[in-house]
């Protein structure tokens, strides 16, 4: 098992290093400086700017220093001197010293903001909304897959299934501007926009008051950006219970006499839970992404909604550095997921 | 020579042609008693007829804007969604009424039928073609070049997808658009200007869509491989390529036909996905994805703006996965009922 996670590790490590390259490069090979203006910068001007920046360097030793930025943390005292020595995590640690880690740098096009700021204030409600969508998803996905699997061919399982073709084949895209007509304009049962979650935040992201005022803008994106992933999820609790139930170990306790109930949660929900844990991964990434929609869509201030009009408005070190982020939360949660499975199924580690 | 002649009217001999073609007959007798995959494949006809003849069918074309009647709203809608009486454009010159700079509604729909259908295709045809080709190659030389091959596949794996396609679109949209007369890169962005956008997402779903079939491939490869006709091949002298493509590949094929159609729907909706946060087609092509964000910014006030283009993809969505499950239950009758 230690090898097995230290060579996921190691190659993780590896993703994320060549990922770091390759949007470190293309952010570089945009034509045009951040500095170009309608009207037009004075010359000097702009070499002052690029100076400051540090972009008059060659690639490789920018590149370095960003690495340097991102990955080194630091202890300081007092307040950061200037925005460029501002960080994302940035801890009190005694007196007057902090400790300062990740450091995304200064976003170009806001002067007064660095993309530390704006993920530090957005991140928090597009985790609020991935945190409920995830807990939709498998509140309705596992309960759907084990009764339709126990209940094979018959009403409960079709309707269950065609619940989740339903589910699979209506995109967020789709789902989330219908939600918003039936139960934000025509019924006005939910608001159609907004988000009622404000700073501070405990532990990074549960909001203090989680009062009906919370939930009644958390509800219809959470259900509208889960459904589609509870339907995977149902679908292949089933198929993996249809198996799990054909076990000889199954025959083995139904034969010894154990209830019914006894050998579905015992014996067979436990070992038909495992599989499931593997769609975790790709679960997330489209949660991840699902987000950008969503929060367009429903009109919330998220890292999502922010990320797509940086987009729309050609802001390339926000978008690339959003991206660097989302990616690195990615890559880190398929290693946990991995390392889960490799954990409950041990034939995983000797392949 | 003419021992190989030999060896190969033996291996092109009647029982085996029979058995092959048994095997799609049964596949294809399988698909038409399952009714949900009959529907899907229906749909899915009709779909693209639209899209070959969208220019017959649309009443308009999907670029025309007629200003004194943006937002119009045909008659019949308002029994649907009455709450737009009091302020809506009343026009029965557009069946589903026009959007909100003027442009029909209906014709738009239609020639979005183009950009799905067309990623529909597009999408496996790359992912077969290549990542076909990629595992063989991979599969069978095996050693050193397939290790090479397949961490290369890991690598790229372990990449979020969609990220990357994101990074890659803005990159092409960016750094192409103010490229120089004469180089590659404004060639290949005129191609793309030409065709609305479309090169570029095509590009960029190509570049993900490959790696799950080099693997699946590759793992049916290695197993192949150690059978008997293929040493049989292999001791009458055929050559690598001919092994490959005349014994290898047509044993793999089902698998990987599956795979691909299941995915059809992914790239649909990655396509739509893009076009929604303005990476996608080039405004004024009409796709769904784009319309949704247009119609949703107006959801309060003319809901059928997103409604219509998100039922269109949805209904798409629907065929291509029951033509799928279908497709992988008839193919595969093993496999049915997982995933």
């Amino acid at each position: 098992m230690g090898r097995y996670i230290a060579r996921r590790f190691l190659w993780t490590l590896l993703v994320l290093l060549v990922l770091s390259l390759v949007t470190f490069a293309l952010m570089h090979a945009v034509p045009g400086g951040p500095f170009d203006r309608e009207k037009k910068l004075p010359e000097e001007i702009i070499r002052n700017l690029e100076a400051k920046y540090h972009l008059d360097e060659p690639f490789w030793k920018q590149y370095l220093r960003y690495l340097n930025d991102v990955l080194v943390p630091r202890i300081a005292k007092g307040e950061p001197k200037s925005l460029m020595e501002e960080s994302l995590i940035d801890i009190k640690l005694w007196d007057d010293y902090h400790l300062r880690w990740v450091n995304l740098g200064p976003s170009y096009s806001s002067r007064s903001r660095t993309v530390n700021d704006i993920i530090r204030e957005q991140l928090p409600v597009s985790f609020q909304l991935g945190v409920a969508a995830l807990t939709i998803a498998v509140l309705i996905g596992i309960p759907m897959g084990i009764i339709a699997g126990l209940k094979q061919n018959t009403i409960w399982d079709y309707l269950g299934m065609s619940v989740a073709i339903f589910g699979v084949s209506v995109p967020v895209i789709a789902m989330g501007p219908i939600l918003v007509w039936i139960f934000g304009v025509m019924l006005k049962w939910l608001p159609p926009t907004g988000w009622g979650a404000k700073p501070p935040y405990i532990l990074f992201f549960i909001p203090k008051d989680l009062s009906w005022n919370f939930w009644r803008y958390v509800l219809m994106p959470a259900f509208a950006l889960g459904l589609g992933q509870s339907a995977i999820i149902a679908r292949l609790t089933r198929a993996s219970l249809l198996q799990v139930i054909r076990e000889d170990y199954i025959r083995t306790a139904r034969a010894k006499g154990l209830p019914e109930r006894l050998v579905v949660l015992r014996h067979a929900l436990r070992n038909s839970l495992i599989p499931v844990v593997t769609v975790l991964g790709p679960m997330f990434a489209a949660v991840v992404t699902g987000t950008f929609v969503t929060e367009q869509i429903f009109g919330i201030p998220g890292l999502g909604k922010y990320f797509v009009t940086s987009v729309t408005n050609r802001d390339y070190p926000v978008i690339m550095g959003t991206i660097l982020l989302y990616a690195i939360f990615l890559v880190l949660a398929n290693l946990v997921v991995d390392i889960t499975y490799a954990w409950l199924d041990p034939r995983i580690r000797y392949e | 020579m003419a021992e190989s002649s030999r060896v190969e009217a033996l291996r092109t001999a009647l029982p085996q042609r029979r058995k092959t073609a048994s095997l799609w007959a049964d596949a294809l007798y399988r698909l038409s008693r399952n009714k949900a995959a009959i529907l899907g494949g229906t749909l899915v006809i009709l779909l693209t007829l639209t899209a070959i003849f969208a220019k017959y069918i649309a009443p308009y074309p999907y670029d025309v804007q007629d200003r004194n009647a943006a937002n119009a709203v045909p008659a019949w809608m308002l029994n649907i969604f009455p709450m737009m009486k009091p302020y809506a454009v009343i026009s029965d010159k557009f069946l589903l009424g026009s959007d909100y700079v003027g442009r029909d509604m209906l014709s738009r729909l239609v020639y979005g039928t183009q950009i799905s259908l067309s990623v529909a295709f597009v999408g496996p045809i790359i992912a077969l073609l290549v990542g076909t080709i990629y595992g063989l190659v991979s599969g069978y030389f095996s050693k050193w070049v397939d290790n090479i091959m397949m961490r290369f596949v890991d690598l790229m794996y372990a990449f979020p997808s969609l990220l990357l396609i994101i990074l890659m679109m803005a990159f092409f949209r960016s750094s192409f658009a103010q490229s120089e007369p004469g180089t590659f890169a404004y060639t290949m962005n005129k191609i793309d200007e030409r065709f609305g956008g479309m090169l570029f997402i095509f590009i960029g779903i190509g570049l993900t869509a490959w790696m799950g079939t080099a693997r699946l491939a590759r793992g049916q490869v290695l197993s192949i491989r150690e059978q008997d006709f293929v040493l049989a091949a292999r001791a009458v002298g055929a050559s690598h390529l001919r092994i490959i493509f005349r014994h290898i590949m047509p044993n793999i094929l089902g698998p990987l036909v599956i795979t691909v159609t299941l995915a059809i729907p992914g790239y649909i909706t990655t396509e739509a996905f893009l076009s929604f946060i303005g990476l996608g087609v080039n405004p004024p092509t009409p796709s769904w994805g784009s319309m949704i964000s247009d119609g949703s910014q107006a959801i309060r006030t003319y809901p059928p703006q997103a409604i219509l283009p998100a039922l269109a993809l949805s209904i798409t969505m629907f065929a291509f996965n029951f033509l799928g499950d279908g497709l992988r239950d008839a193919l595969d009758p093993r496999l049915r009922g997982t995933q």
